[in-house]
């Protein structure tokens, strides 16, 4: 009986040692080194996994800025949208390095086809996918450039940041945005940008994405960009691109003047954040804190827009059919 | 052992010839409708102004070749071809140019066309306008190609695929039956059905010149039984002529797709991801056959076509021989007005067609009809949650899961939806209809489709 004890304990033990010294043996040999660093870094990392700085998940961002850090010994196009400068500064202070401070971005949404400026002719019933309505027609209120409505970005958005007014029908983005650029991949449109957030929160852009003549744009859109190079002509500092009848505002190079937002003629410009102006007889169209009051403050359509056309047309309001 | 509710109405189902031949999986049999069918095909007045958008066959647009105030004939090159896959465009009209525009056309989006003032109605006159029938195929093969080329010929059946190019077969392959689909399985479309009747002779010799080209001996004609009249004439008409056999077919949709006729004709199947070629077997519409007796004999390009125009509330269901670049407004007033309670306006038949954002769409080489739907007709249903019946599963006609597939598709599993042979899909709808969830079946496996082939096409550049 004792004897079977003491076998058995000697057998096992005696396999696990051999087992140990080949394990052993094994690890040192095909050990791989990886960087103590790495696992710092993706510490420090917002662990959202969100793939915003163009890897996949915290893990190979850290990946690659330790591997960076050493070949290069700068951390030069690396940057974590989500975290920012903060947490840009730490990796940079665990892997020994000097971070550019970068300005922080914010998701804008480049439409306001609402559903007052673009009234609908004709009706969607398919499923509710952007990029499936996108494949099947031009859009509700006819604009082929403009926002459908159906909420990509929304479903896109990992952090809360982007919801459907449903109001104008449109997306509005509020502060949670980390300009991960989740939602610009999302919209299979591309009218939502990243653009510098700006000082507190100031920032002007165009806000239509419409590629046409100035007049079906505006025949479908009555806050649609004409391409009529007003404000390019009265921008001091060449901000200002004319392309395909569409003004854009590079925001490198923007300083906030406020002059484009004057002269434009279908307040296709906006200006978010500004405080309102003093002596002007209009109705500054200075907004609050998030796009959604800045919809709403907007004034609605003051020209009535091709409604009484639409519905005069004989054909009533149709629905696309898969 | 098929389900209570797949059960067929037999009506036509059999023939003088006992069972007919369907093809193999799935399927369904929709409400026919064809309330057209004794509607001859009248001529459509010419519009006054033609809107020929540049993008109207499967492939590449043409590209124009005319310019802002040019005058132009009847059948005169508009654009030309864009690439191999492509067609060249002819003016349907004779008239000023009066701007090359984007417009809106049957996509929904608007894109660039040639936009003709009509003026009087001059032809070429190289084009035999003559009613007499022309027997005589002098031409051989390759001419016959080239000529179809010159004309702009494209698979007038709805999708519109350049016709050369079928009858190019790849190297190492060889044709070895053509079969002409007069199936018309769509229900309430009615022009092949039509054209059978007035055009059989000239279909026949479209025929031959296709069998021709093809260098192939046997040619099968398959015709839906819902239509014994056109059987009946076509057969008739084939008697003198060696190698081509009419085919009635039992009427299951989407017997006109063209998997599926091959299947039914021959009992061959294609395997996934190929061509008919595969399999010996091109596979022509009855349309393009008339259209290609009209190139080669008559040398006449493709500038009209018939197109039905239909629906429930449509005063007069009629078919319309109508030039490509009539406005759908048009062929609406001639038919008697738009309904008032019409709540969609659809291009092609309620199956496979596409609804139209506007009345200014104009006719295309692929507009087949134009259907008129009452609103109650026309509204979706909730959509409700999937019970697993598996009824889209068991009339799928390509073996699919539907089910499974938009699944993927809306949750962005491509690379399932890959595996799963979403590719193999032919959107026939046959799923959506059959759903009683009404879930929007097909609407999330066109967006499969989509972002599949994007992907697909993207690893090839690679």
């Amino acid at each position: 009986m004792n004897n079977i004890v003491i076998i058995a304990i000697a057998a096992l033990g005696s396999l696990g040692l051999v087992a140990a010294v080949i394990l052993y043996f094994v690890a040192s040999k095909f050990k791989v080194y990886e960087d103590p660093k790495i696992d710092e870094v993706e510490e420090a990392l917002p662990a959202a996994n969100c793939g915003g700085c163009g890897f996949p998940g915290c893990r190979a961002f850290a990946e690659a800025t330790t591997s960076s850090a050493k070949k290069n010994k700068s951390l030069e196009g690396l940057n974590c949208p989500v975290g920012g400068n903060d947490v840009m500064q730490t990796v940079g202070n665990i892997l020994g390095l000097e971070v550019e401070m970068t300005e922080p971005l914010i998701a804008v949404v480049r439409c306001n086809g609402s559903l007052a400026n673009t009234p609908a002719k004709v009706k969607y019933e398919g499923a509710t996918s952007c990029a499936f309505a996108h494949a099947l027609y031009g859009g509700e209120g006819g604009c082929q450039y403009g926002c459908l409505g159906l909420g990509d970005c929304v479903d896109a958005c990992d952090f809360d940041a982007i919801h459907m007014n449903p109001d104008t029908g449109l997306p509005v983005v509020n502060n949670k945005c980390t300009a991960c650029g989740a939602c610009v991949e999302a919209c299979p449109r591309d009218i939502i940008e990243l653009r510098k957030k700006g000082p507190k929160d100031r920032r002007i852009f165009v806000s239509c994405v419409n590629k046409e003549k100035g007049a079906p744009a505006k025949k479908n859109c009555s806050v649609a960009c004409i391409g009529c190079t007003k404000c390019d002509k009265v921008c001091k500092f060449d901000a200002i691109t004319i392309d395909s009848f569409l003004a854009y505002i590079d925001f490198s190079k923007c300083t906030l003047c406020r002059k484009c937002v004057e002269v434009c003629p279908t307040e296709a410009i906006w200006e978010v954040n500004f405080k309102p102006r003093k002596a002007k007889p209009v109705q500054p169209k200075t907004t609050a804190e998030t796009s959604a009051e800045k919809a709403s403050a907007r004034k609605p359509a003051t020209k009535k827009v091709s409604a009484e056309k639409a519905d005069a047309r004989p054909a009533p309001e149709k629905k696309n059919e898969a | 052992m098929p389900a209570r509710h797949l059960k067929r109405r037999t009506k036509h189902n059999s023939g003088k010839m006992g069972i007919l031949k369907t093809f193999a999986l799935g399927g369904i049999h929709p409400e026919e409708n064809k309330l057209s069918s004794d509607a001859p095909i009248e001529r459509l007045a010419l519009p006054g102004q033609a809107i020929v958008p540049l993008g109207q066959n499967l492939g590449v647009p043409s590209k124009p070749v005319v310019k802002r105030g040019d005058l132009v004939k009847v059948g005169q090159l508009l654009a030309e071809t864009g690439g191999f896959i492509s067609a060249n465009i002819h003016a349907p009209v004779s008239g000023k140019v009066a701007k090359i525009d984007n417009v809106i056309d049957g996509t929904g989006y608007k894109r660039p066309g040639v936009i003709i003032e009509v003026d009087g109605d001059e032809w070429l006159d190289e084009i035999d306008r003559s009613d007499e029938l022309n027997t005589e195929i002098s031409l051989d093969g390759k001419e016959i190609i080239d000529k179809i080329k010159t004309a702009g010929l494209v698979g007038m059946g709805g999708a519109t695929f350049p016709t050369y190019v079928k009858l190019m077969p790849p190297p190492g392959k060889k044709a070895e039956y053509l079969i002409i689909n007069g199936v018309e399985c769509e229900p309430y479309l009615t022009s092949d059905h039509r054209l059978m009747l007035e055009k059989g002779p000239e279909i026949l010799v479209g025929t031959r010149i296709l069998m021709k080209a093809l260098n192939v001996e046997k040619a099968v004609i398959g015709i839906e039984n819902n239509k014994p009249d056109a059987i009946n004439h076509m057969q008739e008409l084939a008697k003198s002529l060696d190698g081509i056999t009419v085919q009635p077919l039992k009427v299951q949709y989407p017997q006109g797709g063209e998997k599926q006729l091959i299947k039914a004709v021959l009992n061959r199947e294609v395997p996934s991801g190929k061509l008919p070629i595969e399999v010996g077997c091109v596979v022509q519409n009855v349309g393009t056959a008339f259209a290609v007796y009209e190139a080669v004999q008559k040398n006449k390009p493709l500038i009209e076509r018939v197109v039905t125009v239909t629906g429930m509330a449509v005063k007069k269901p009629s078919n319309f021989l109508a030039r490509i670049g009539t406005p759908i407004g048009q062929l609406i007033e001639a038919a008697e007005g738009l309904p008032e309670d019409t709540g969609k306006i659809i291009g092609g038949g309620p199956m496979m067609g596409k609804a139209l954002t506007s009345l200014e769409v104009p006719v295309v080489k692929g507009s087949s009809g134009i259907l008129l739907m009452k609103k109650e007709e026309a509204s979706r249903k909730p959509e409700g949650p999937c019970i697993r019946c598996a009824r889209c599963t068991s009339v799928c006609p390509m073996g699919l899961e539907p089910f499974l597939l938009s699944r993927v598709s809306k949750l962005g599993k491509f690379d399932m939806a890959e595996n799963e042979k979403i590719m193999d899909c032919i959107e026939c709808g046959s799923c959506q209809y059959t759903c009683p969830a009404s879930i929007p079946l097909l609407d999330y496996l066109r967006l499969g489709k989509n972002k599949v082939g994007a992907i697909m096409r993207s690893r090839g550049r690679n």
